[in-house]
């Protein structure tokens, strides 16, 4: 990665109202939380990051949780001013907020807007009220709506997500639903398929047989029908799971899945700086000691192997629908091209219609998107 | 020393779970051989895999000293076995080593099989037998009809047998009392020439090679120079003890007891079960009668995942070997696996237990090939051959079928014994399985039927299924009849059109056709989905007999992979691609280890 790449970064704030039961993200429920103290601590980690990585371009900022938008506005504005002084802004920087769609939440975009903010990122996660409650959230439909509309009359761009494959949804009722979502006229869409991830409520709700996920086929049949549908409305997937209007993909996840530099602050956050790997203390208060004792709340510095960077680089790039280009990877890692995958499997992938080159560029079908991380089994060479 | 009138040295037998370890756990605690602290549950059963399993699989040997109640104090020496029909080797040397034996049968579950052919070894060594009927705790528990079985089906005295509870503590003094009441003490002389049954020896890391001794007459003391009469070396004793069930070391140990003794050892191979040991000086003229050898009747091949592991594989099956002279290995190789080993063991258990333990202890990665018996086949002259006998161990060395000209199996007899109610499904189960009734009788509500099998028929699975049809109260004895002449042919399956030479298998051809269906149907659910449809395919010769077809993965996809998580992803995809190194490759199709054995259990519908 040249200098010259733009740098993104990641602010986490940590707490959420509730805990949602699919949700394995770094989120605490925390009875109350002192303010001054967090934002000073927020400021002091990105100062750290900021002499880490100087003289850099910031392309991207991405306040994400927990809930940031729970965040009061001044730290928000705190954060953003102390970015700007750390770093040059690239002329048209997206500085996106992640946010639950209800009420007490959407009275706060217009500060946070004011602030600096001019993305929103809405977790919406559907359009029923049973699913709602299914899925543990605490707004409903109406309220979700409304805060939707509140966000567009904010902010200019506004990505919302869904979450679709749920235990007994058929692809008739998905079909209605992101027909739906997709009228709101948003430019950006996550759509992602439910998965039971280790440790949450639902992995325990599985085991004990409370509901079946769904059936991976079944699965794969309704993320083909999300593919098409979203393509027909002019928003196509450019990664697994997100789908935007050409020009309007969030550019600070495609600074993850391009496997740019990225900077990592607040508890929790990871970060990769020119091949270091950096992870912060997860747990707020063991984060806020780190703070208190060193200046930052590192838990984990460490350089990476090419071949560990490769699989990495890899294992994002091949997310994206652009794939990734073998021989600008070779050189940014200081790797022979032929180092980087399996070529055998690679092509044996590419008889079976899952990857295809373009030249230097290797990618999935659109078949082999769905198989992605077996693929990656089968092709990374690490 | 202690002297033969305060000496009582008895084996534990049953047929499996009937509580006989546990029973060794409350007598061993009653007279103070381990605190409260250091007891643990079966504590006799210290290897992993027992412990596990909640099984024994080796005999253990332990001393006690009890202060019984006309106030003198005696030497106990007790002997836990397993109930398990693989390991009833280790219950015969048992029982040569002892006066008596305490018999446990469940008060739920009554007698079986292992019960009486445990019993009837006991009486052939003259023993004089203590009933103890375990488990009365339990609800099911019916103590006074398991006695009058025993009387009838056994056909000794169970009017004094001690009604126990080997869990609860019930009934421990009583049994403690029986022995040395009812069970004699060993006769011995201790200034004739030193005779010493070699019982046990095994690998001891610390104190390596470790022998377990019966003295008959004379003494063995530390410094003593004494000889193996059978195997022929000479050795210099350097420690003389006894398991309480800690070690403690001894001055010497003389007539009628059991202890242990070390002698600089290296090789286990030295020290034969069922040797005689005697005295360089003065020793005795004629060895003891000794034992019968064990053979393995059933036969595997047990080949390293990845090729490099093929030394690792050696050593570890050497050192193995070193605590279980039971079981046979020889070099094997194979053009699909590579280097290994053909091994033969006392049964499927025996077998399963050794894989585990090669897995475990050794953390090696194994593909056991299907379990064989060995077959021997009559080969008609060539052109560049004579006619000639051979011996198959191996499927995969299954000659030119053109040349063949007689194929003989191994057959048992088979004696199985059941609550009347399965009877029908299990006279089912032994016909499928080709079997040949000679013999049905009833003893209250229990039959005892004989069947003659062919061995290939129940080295796969039969265990299992009778188990499973008979909800675990059947119960299943045999031993080897001999050769007979077969139809059999080789049955090949095929992976994506590769053949899978750990799959192949000899069938009889009357049933090739379903063994063939079954097998392909059994990967089909073994075999994970890959990227790509696979074919799988039996065949006899070129001819495809059964097919199945296992479709291609849809969605393997992780749904949220922003900045935060290449790290855990990363983690998952290095584990899934360990996890796929762990798998043999057949045609690009990955095969999981477990799919080679659970391949071949038939499941319930045969
Ligand atoms: N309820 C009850 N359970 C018992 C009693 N004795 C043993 N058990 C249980 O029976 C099971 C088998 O006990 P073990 O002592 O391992 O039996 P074993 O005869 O040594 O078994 P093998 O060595 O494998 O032949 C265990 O789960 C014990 O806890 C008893 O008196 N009452
Ligand atoms: S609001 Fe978001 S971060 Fe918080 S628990 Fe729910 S899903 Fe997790
Ligand atoms: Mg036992």
């Amino acid at each position: 990665m040249t200098d010259a790449a733009p740098l993104a970064l990641y602010i986490h704030w940590p707490f959420c109202v509730a805990k949602c039961p699919y949700c394995d993200f770094n989120s605490h429920v925390r009875e109350s939380i002192d303010q001054p103290a967090w934002r000073d601590a927020l400021l002091r980690d990105l100062a750290y990051e900021a002499d880490m990585l100087p003289g850099r371009m910031l392309g991207s900022i991405f306040f994400g949780g927990g809930t940031p938008s729970l965040m009061p506005p001044e730290t928000i504005e705190a954060l953003i001013d102390a970015a700007a002084g750390h770093w040059s802004f690239a002329p048209d920087i997206e500085i996106t907020m992640e946010a639950n769609p209800n009420s007490a939440e959407a009275a706060r975009f217009a500060q946070a807007a004011q602030a600096g903010v001019n993305r929103l990122s809405l977790g919406l996660q559907a359009l029923d009220d049973a699913a709602l409650r299914f899925l543990g959230r605490a707004h409903d439909v109406r309220e979700g709506l409304a805060a939707l509309e509140a966000a567009q009359g904010c902010v200019d761009r506004v990505s919302l997500d869904l979450i679709y494959a749920l235990p007994g949804q058929s692809a008739a009722d998905w079909e209605a639903e992101l027909t739906r979502a997709l009228a709101f006229g948003t430019d950006h869409l996550s759509l992602y398929q439910l998965t039971i991830e280790p440790g949450t409520r639902f992995e325990t709700d599985v085991r004990k047989g409370d509901f079946v996920p769904a059936d991976p086929d079944h699965a794969a049949e309704l993320f083909e029908l999300t593919q098409a549908m979203t393509s027909a409305a002019g928003r196509p997937a450019y990664e697994v799971s997100n789908h935007a209007e050409p020009g309007q993909e969030s550019r600070h996840n495609l600074a993850y899945w391009r496997y740019g530099d990225y900077a990592g602050v607040g508890p929790g956050a990871h970060g990769r700086r020119g091949g270091v790997a950096t992870i912060r203390h997860r747990k707020p208060e063991n984060w806020m000691s780190a703070l208190a004792r060193n200046a930052h709340g590192l838990s984990e510095e460490r350089a990476l192997e090419p071949a560990e960077q490769a699989g990495e680089a890899l294992m994002m790039g091949l997310r994206l629908a652009e794939g990734v280009d073998l021989r600008a990877l070779a050189a940014r890692i200081g790797t022979p091209q032929a180092a980087l995958v399996d070529t055998d499997a690679v092509a044996q992938l590419e008889r079976h219609g899952l990857l295809r080159r373009d030249g230097d560029r290797l990618a999935t079908t659109p078949a082999g998107m769905l198989l992605l991380d077996r693929i990656l089994t089968e092709i990374v060479a690490c | 020393m202690t002297d033969l009138a305060h000496i009582r040295n008895f084996s534990i037998i049953a047929h499996i779970d009937h509580g006989k370890s546990t029973l060794a756990d409350r007598l061993i605690q009653r007279t103070g051989g381990l605190s409260d602290r250091e007891m643990t549950s079966q504590v006799l059963d210290n290897m992993d895999i027992e412990k596990e399993r909640g099984i024994t699989i080796k005999a253990q040997t332990v001393r006690l000293d009890y202060k019984a109640r006309n106030g003198e104090t005696y030497e106990l020496n007790l002997m836990d076995t397993p109930g398990h029909v693989d390991f009833a080797y280790e219950v015969s040397r048992s029982l040569a080593a002892c006066e008596g034996a305490l018999l446990v049968v469940d008060a739920a579950q009554g007698v079986e099989a292992q019960t009486l052919a445990n019993v009837y070894q006991s009486i052939e060594h003259d023993h004089e037998i203590v009933p103890v009927i375990n488990k009365i705790d339990l609800p099911a528990a019916e103590p006074e009809k398991v006695r009058a079985e025993i009387e009838d089906v056994i056909g000794i005295d169970a009017s004094e047998a001690v009604l126990a509870s080997a869990k609860s503590g019930i009934g421990i003094d009583d049994i403690l009392e029986a022995i040395v009441t009812k069970i004699p003490a060993p006769k011995g002389d201790r200034n004739a020439p030193l005779k010493a049954m070699l019982v046990d020896s095994w690998y001891d890391p610390y104190l390596g090679v470790v022998i377990l001794v019966r003295v008959i007459d004379g003494v063995l003391k530390k410094g003593q120079q004494i000889r193996f009469m059978i195997g022929g070396t000479e050795h210099l004793i350097d420690r003389v003890g006894c398991m309480r069930p800690k070690i403690e070391t001894l001055q010497e140990l003389g007539p009628g007891e059991i202890g242990f003794i070390t002698a600089q050892i290296k090789e286990i191979t030295q020290t034969r079960v069922g040797d005689t040991i005697t005295s360089v000086r003065g020793g005795a003229s004629e060895p003891l009668p000794g034992f019968k050898e064990v053979q393995p009747v059933v036969f595997c091949g047990l080949f390293p995942v990845d090729a490099a592991d093929f030394e690792k594989l050696r050593e570890s099956i050497s050192k193995l070997r070193l605590n279980d002279a039971s079981f046979s290995f020889e070099m094997e190789s194979s053009a699909a696996l590579g280097f290994g080993f053909r091994c033969g063991f006392l049964g499927l258990l025996h077998l399963e237990i050794i894989q585990e333990r090669l897995t475990r202890e050794y953390d090696l990665d194994l593909i056991t090939t299907a379990p064989s018996v060995v077959y021997r086949i009559q080969l008609r002259k060539s052109k560049t051959e004579d006619a000639k006998e051979i011996m198959l161990h191996n499927p995969a060395d299954y000659p030119d079928p053109s040349r063949i000209e007689q194929i003989d199996e191994p057959w048992i007899k088979a004696v199985i014994y059941t609550p009347d109610e399965y009877l029908g499904s299990i006279l089912k189960l032994c016909q499928d399985r080709r079997g040949i009734q000679t013999d049905l009788t009833y003893v209250g509500g229990r039959a005892q039927v004989t069947y003659e099998l062919p061995l290939n028929e129940v080295v796969f699975d039969f265990y299992d299924r009778l188990k499973s049809i008979s909800r675990g109260y059947a119960s299943f004895d045999y031993e080897q009849t001999g050769l007979r002449e077969g139809d059999l042919v080789k049955m090949s399956l095929l992976v994506n059109n590769e053949p899978v030479d750990a799959l192949s298998m000899i069938v009889h051809r009357s049933v090739a056709e379903e063994r063939g269906r079954h097998m392909c149907e059994r990967l089909k659910d073994l075999i994970p989905r890959h990227l790509f449809k696979i074919p799988i395919q039996a065949a006899i010769g070129g001819k495809v007999i059964a097919r199945e077809t296992i479709a291609a993965m849809r969605k393997d996809v992780t749904a949220k992979c922003y900045g935060g998580d290449i790290t855990r992803k990363k983690k998952l995809l290095e584990k899934q691609k360990k996890g796929k190194a762990r798998m043999r490759e057949y045609g690009s199709v990955q095969i999981p280890q477990e799919a080679f054995i659970a391949a071949l259990r038939m499941g319930d519908e045969s």
